[in-house]
């Protein structure tokens, strides 16, 4: 990671931290899990760092139509799709930037096997679609999203990223 | 004909069109759309144009008439998510957002089952986990009732039912008290999946040998060794019969053949037979004096 992601997670109140514009203001409210496995400390602030690193990878693959970019932090049908979309958008000589600037995070299933976690993010973003350099249309968009994640040899990856009416 | 065929048709299709309608200026398009169905956007202005469909899951572009409704077939858009609809030439500059939601009807179940392989008659050994997804491999967000059934080799089914929470569903369940292949089956409505579990016998629970003198030697054999369950333990598993005396201890490792073990030791009079397998202890018999 190139810039250090501040995570505050309170056990007792939840906090924003807002970090200038590069950074969006995260927001980890206490853990209330459902499923039989309890949740690390460790894993917890792992899970949220590498989720939040996903957002950046997408954007970056998405501004830059790069699918490769999704490897580090992708992983199955999440990968699949966002790879279809970024090609489907080069092919039409588009890019899209999406500044993520707000989430409010609550993880809220462990698997009793840990081998998945699920959490919920009500993120807000900045969504550009652009024609090289020439913007095509803006608009500022807040939706829940919900996101699988799975532990590979190193990190966790997102396999499921998929958002809903809030 | 034809024309009347094609406007019945395309009656079907407005008719299946979501009716909530988000209206910004002259634009009017769906607030949310089910994957995969069909839906339209009704443009303000005149003139060519371009309509670009933009998300994070998928992205389309259609030419269009501005001032026109553009209908979008059944399957266009399957992919669940939030989408931008841009118009881009001719006089608009409009653009609006709609959320695409997982389709109604359960299609794909991701199941996974842990342990493949376990011991018998262990209390909420076995855990299965379920992600409901319809066709699109978008997963269904709103509570739908999974059951699971584990039904062991002797016919026995244990039943749960749980209903998902943001697209997902999980049990727990207990091993039978017979070895054998189980069947783990998630189901929600049509949509089945399969996983196979092997339920082996536990800890040893009876471990008792007898001994037989002859001359300078000495045949040991145990009874079959079980698990508490009376399930036989595999062949292979190790078994050690332990010879203590007043010199020294002679150690025979050897392995179960139909659950028995066997072995030969030299007699030694008033030596201590003991017998184990891993950390289980056996009866133990203690040899007359005389050789």
């Amino acid at each position: 990671m190139t810039k250090p992601l501040f995570i505050i997670m309170c056990s007792l109140f939840p906090t924003i931290v807002a970090l200038g514009s590069d950074h969006p203001a995260v927001r980890a409210a206490p853990t209330e899990l459902v499923g039989p496995r309890p949740l690390e400390r460790q894993t917890e602030t792992a899970v949220i760092r590498d989720y939040l690193q996903a957002w950046r990878s997408m954007s970056d693959a998405f501004d830059q139509n790069r699918t490769d970019r999704l490897d580090p932090d992708f992983i199955g049908a999440a990968k699949e799709k966002l790879a279809g979309t970024i090609r489907e958008q080069a092919s039409l000589g588009i890019h899209t930037r999406y500044r993520d600037g707000a989430h409010d995070l609550h993880l809220v299933f462990y698997s009793p096997e840990g081998l998945s976690i699920q959490l919920v993010d009500t993120v807000e973003y900045d969504m550009e679609v652009l024609d090289r350099d020439k913007v095509l249309a803006a608009q500022h968009v807040r939706a829940r999203y919900v996101a699988v994640l799975t532990p590979t040899e190193v990190r966790w990856k997102v396999r499921i990223l998929q958002a809903e009416p809030e | 004909m034809k024309s009347k065929c094609t406007f019945i048709l395309g009656g079907l299709i407005l008719a299946a069109m979501p009716l909530a309608m988000a209206q910004t200026g002259g634009l009017r398009l769906p607030k949310t759309v089910e994957a995969g169905s069909a839906f339209s956007i009704q443009s303000s202005g005149s003139g060519p144009a371009f309509l670009y469909i933009v998300g994070p899951g998928q992205v389309l572009r259609r030419k269009v008439q501005l001032g026109e409704t553009t209908v979008f077939a059944p399957g266009d858009l399957h992919n669940a998510g939030r989408y931008l609809a841009v118009f881009v030439g001719g006089s608009s500059t409009e653009n609006g957002a709609f959320d695409v939601t997982a389709a109604h009807q359960p299609m794909v179940l991701s199941f996974l089952a842990k342990p493949s392989r376990l011991p018998v008659d262990l209390h909420d050994g076995i855990s299965g986990v379920v992600y409901v997804f319809d066709a699109f491999q978008n997963l269904v967000l709103v509570p739908i009732q999974v059951s699971f059934q584990l039904t062991s080799v002797t016919g026995a089914e244990q039943m749960r039912t749980a209903l998902t929470r943001n697209g997902a569903a999980w049990t727990k369940m207990n091993s039978a008290a017979q070895e054998g292949v189980a069947k783990f089956v998630a189901r929600v409505g049509d949509a089945t999946s399969t996983r196979v579990i092997q339920q082996v016998p536990g800890n040893p629970c009876h471990l008792r040998m007898s001994a037989r003198a002859s001359g300078q030697r000495l045949a040991v054999e145990t009874e079959p060794v079980r698990d508490c369950s009376g399930n036989p333990l595999p062949d292979g598993t190790i078994v050690t019969f332990t010879e203590t005396y007043s010199d020294g201890e002679s150690t025979v490792d050897v392995p179960l053949k139909r659950s028995v073990a066997r072995a030969d030791m030299p007699a030694y009079g008033g030596a201590k037979v003991s017998v184990a397998t891993g950390v289980f202890i056996g009866n133990e018999i203690r040899l007359g004096t005389k050789r």
